[in-house]
């Protein structure tokens, strides 16, 4: 059965108000206010990341109306709070995001700002993926010595397949309690998606046996879950410390290290920087690895199955094009 | 034998103590402590000319200016919380070698909703870009000239701001406030009412997912009251100047916009951003020259509308890297003057101060910075001075989310 799989690319929502004129948005923004009964019927979802947006899309179809925060280029601990994200969260009634702090930097004063108490932390409308699954690297002490740490654990849940099981079934839920006049549809939807999900899980499982136990180089620490779920060995980190850039003198000793503990593939999210990881891989001679991270970091990754599809992918190839 | 007893005892006391901590930690006052946040702040600089000569024709305005040498800048010492459903509590203290003072002391609503936001405390301003932006997070050591001359480095309001976001799909902001109006450009005149009032309006958006900008405007209407300025230049050239004192309106108007450019959206590689704002100032009241005790006392209308401008970019070519280009400019303007202080106040200072301004900063990780800062400051008319400053910025505790 071949499923249906909805391509929201982040941005999308904001790429199409690109071609109106300024004026006649402020024009139509004056008009909206005179007619503001409930013109929309759909349930208005502001997703933190596109991993979210597509879970969202997943499991609401077309009853919500989906704007994504972030892009699948961008570093989603430097997100400005934009004055766009604050007109969105104004009307959102359902916020869907990491949590674990990793939008710190940004979302409280979004939220803040847009004096929409549906989203608030704590309230129904707002939804933190990270409290449903299993968090790893909880740090046992807290400490900016150790760099850009999370006292919650790190944030990078969206990397194993296996996470989206319970997030996708307490987001549904979410919709339900948010949206309950679609409850059937919604219920579903989730029946569907879960079904689907774990025969994905089951394929991709099978098809990245052969990555059990290959020793890897990360860039950022971003795939202890898929490290976890898939069973890569981390030996190294390209950054010294968690969120501090890489230096040549740190580059040159994770070179060195190499030698007593050889690693098979550089690994890096697609919105970091090559430079560090393309300098190791050609030193060291293995291939550097671009992993889309997120729904729309590759091309080939256009949703949530074809995030797995391509992140697999690119794994088996790295490990095939390494192969002694 | 009772001495190993009590030792498992001692042991088992011990356990049972560390075991409940944690849930017992979540019903203890401590657990509602506030975000705590420290910032850590100093500078050396180098300076050709004395700092505390002003603006040419800006000797009746403040001149918050930069300290020579090595010196603690600005700690500040910042608290924030929730205080119950409804309220939300912020304060910042700022540390100064020998005062604290209050900068922010504000309580802000929770739960309005309908895109009502209320303020009331102290608190920034909410006209214009930098003036709500805290001292450790603007671009360069110091304000440009025309928030230092015309607002006194930041405006801070004691009053109340309500502020309403339009339920449109670009970002509508119109705020209002009503304050004392204790710091300059008003005087702290203790009467019932208000001694300040302060209109904005903010709209803003991005353009695809590189760009995002927002601009504003903005009116602020106070008045001075026997506001004392002294070492003002006059026609006579009296050594030192004289003191003078003004007593009328005060009124603002702004223009700000800012833009900001990340290839693929990403601040955490590389990004631009640039910034200018404009501040137009009609004062209109009564002068007094040479107010003091067995001085001239010459009083008469004085008008004048000084203006001023800047434009900034900031360019992070790097991580952890950034480098920074600020034009400044001011319009003393030209006053007219009433028959009985003509002879004495100048009303045309026929020369336009600016300055040049350029940085370079250095963060290891969001939480510290390191700048350089040259200037070439041409404010002073026959003065030109080249500065040097290096600053260091750090913050401790709390993470606190950044504004735009």
């Amino acid at each position: 059965m071949k499923t249906k799989r909805s391509v929201v690319p982040a941005g999308t929502n904001r790429g199409l108000s690109v071609r109106h004129a300024a004026t006649g948005r402020i024009l139509g923004a004056f008009l909206l206010l005179l007619l503001s009964g409930n013109v929309h019927a759909a349930l208005n979802v502001f997703a933190c990341e596109p991993e979210w947006a597509a879970l969202t899309q997943q499991l609401a179809g077309d009853k919500a109306s989906i704007y994504t925060a972030t892009g699948p280029l961008q570093d989603p601990h430097q997100v400005q709070a934009r004055p766009s994200l604050i007109a969105k969260a104004r009307g959102a009634q359902l916020t869907v995001c990491t949590g674990a702090e990793l939008e710190v930097g940004w979302m409280p004063v979004v939220l803040r700002e847009s004096t929409n108490n549906n989203i608030q932390p704590g309230s129904i409308g707002n939804f933190e993926a990270a409290r449903y699954v299993t968090m790893l690297e909880v740090p046992s002490r807290l400490d900016r010595a150790d760099g850009d740490v999370h006292a919650a654990g790190n944030p990078h849940i969206q990397t194993d397949a296996r996470n989206f099981l319970p997030i996708a079934e307490a987001l549904s839920k979410r919709l339900i309690q948010v949206d309950p006049a679609n409850t059937a549809y919604y219920e579903q939807r989730y029946a569907a998606f879960d079904q689907q999900w774990r025969a994905a899980i089951a394929k991709w499982e099978k098809q990245a046996a052969p990555l059990r136990g290959i020793p890897v180089i990360v860039h950022h620490k971003g795939f202890p879950y898929l490290n976890d779920w898939l069973g890569l060995k981390e030996v190294a980190e390209l950054e010294p410390k968690p969120g501090m850039e890489p230096s040549a003198s740190w580059l040159a000793k994770v070179l060195n290290d190499l030698q007593q503990h050889p690693a098979r593939m550089v690994l890096r999210a697609a919105y970091q920087s090559e430079r560090p990881s393309e300098w190791i891989a050609e030193r060291a001679h293995i291939p550097a690895v671009n992993l889309p991270f997120t729904v729309g970091g590759t091309p080939q990754a256009t949703d949530l199955f074809t995030l797995f599809d391509d992140t697999i992918q690119r794994l088996l190839a790295g490990l095939k094009q390494g192969t002694p | 034998m009772f001495k190993k007893i009590c030792s498992n005892t001692a042991m088992a006391v011990l356990l049972s103590h560390t075991m409940g901590a944690s849930a017992a930690d979540t019903s203890s006052d401590n657990a509602f402590n506030p975000a705590l946040s420290l910032i850590l702040d100093g500078t050396y600089g180098n300076m050709q000319r004395d700092p505390a000569i002003p603006a040419t024709g800006f000797a009746m305005n403040p001149n918050p200016a930069q300290t020579q040498g090595f010196s603690l800048g600005e700690s500040e010492l910042g608290i924030s919380s929730n205080i119950d459903p409804e309220f939300r509590g912020f304060a910042t203290f700022a540390i100064l070698s020998a005062s604290i003072s209050v900068e922010n002391a504000f309580v802000q609503t929770t739960s309005l909703g309908n895109g009502l936001n209320l303020k009331f405390g102290r608190f920034f301003s909410g006209f214009g870009y930098l003036n709500e932006q805290h001292a450790h997070t603007w671009d360069f050591v110091d304000q440009p000239l025309v928030y230092n001359t015309l607002w006194n480095t930041q405006l801070i309001e004691d009053g109340m701001q309500l502020k309403w976001l339009a339920p449109t799909d670009m970002f509508v902001e119109v705020g209002g406030e009503l304050g004392r109006g204790l710091n300059f450009p008003g005087t702290d005149t203790p009467k019932n009412g208000s001694g300040a009032a302060t209109l904005f309006a903010h709209i803003g958006d991005d353009i695809g997912i590189e760009q995002s900008w927002r601009a504003g405007i903005s009116a602020h209407h106070t008045r001075q009251t026997d506001y004392q300025s002294s070492g003002v230049p006059d026609l006579l050239n009296t050594p030192g100047g004289t003191s003078n004192s003004f007593s009328g309106t005060s009124n603002t108007a702004g223009l700000d916009f800012i833009w900001k450019y990340a290839p693929n959206g990403n601040f955490r590689e590389r990004y631009v951003k640039v910034q200018s704002e404009y501040f137009r100032r009609k004062e209109d009241g009564m002068l007094t020259y040479d107010a003091q005790t067995g001085g001239a006392n010459l009083t008469d209308r004085y008008i004048d509308t000084q203006s001023g401008w800047y434009v900034q970019s900031v360019y992070q070519f790097m991580p952890t890297w950034r480098t920074g280009l600020r034009y400044d400019r001011l319009d003393p303007g030209v006053a007219t003057l009433g028959a009985q202080i003509a002879g004495n106040v100048i009303s045309n200072y026929a020369f336009t101060p600016s300055r040049v301004t350029w940085m370079a900063d250095y963060s290891a990780s969001e939480f510290s910075r390191i700048r350089l800062q040259l200037a070439h400051d041409s404010s002073r008319q026959g003065l030109a001075d080249n500065q040097i400053f290096l600053q260091y910025i750090m913050s401790m505790g709390a993470h606190g989310a950044h504004q735009y």
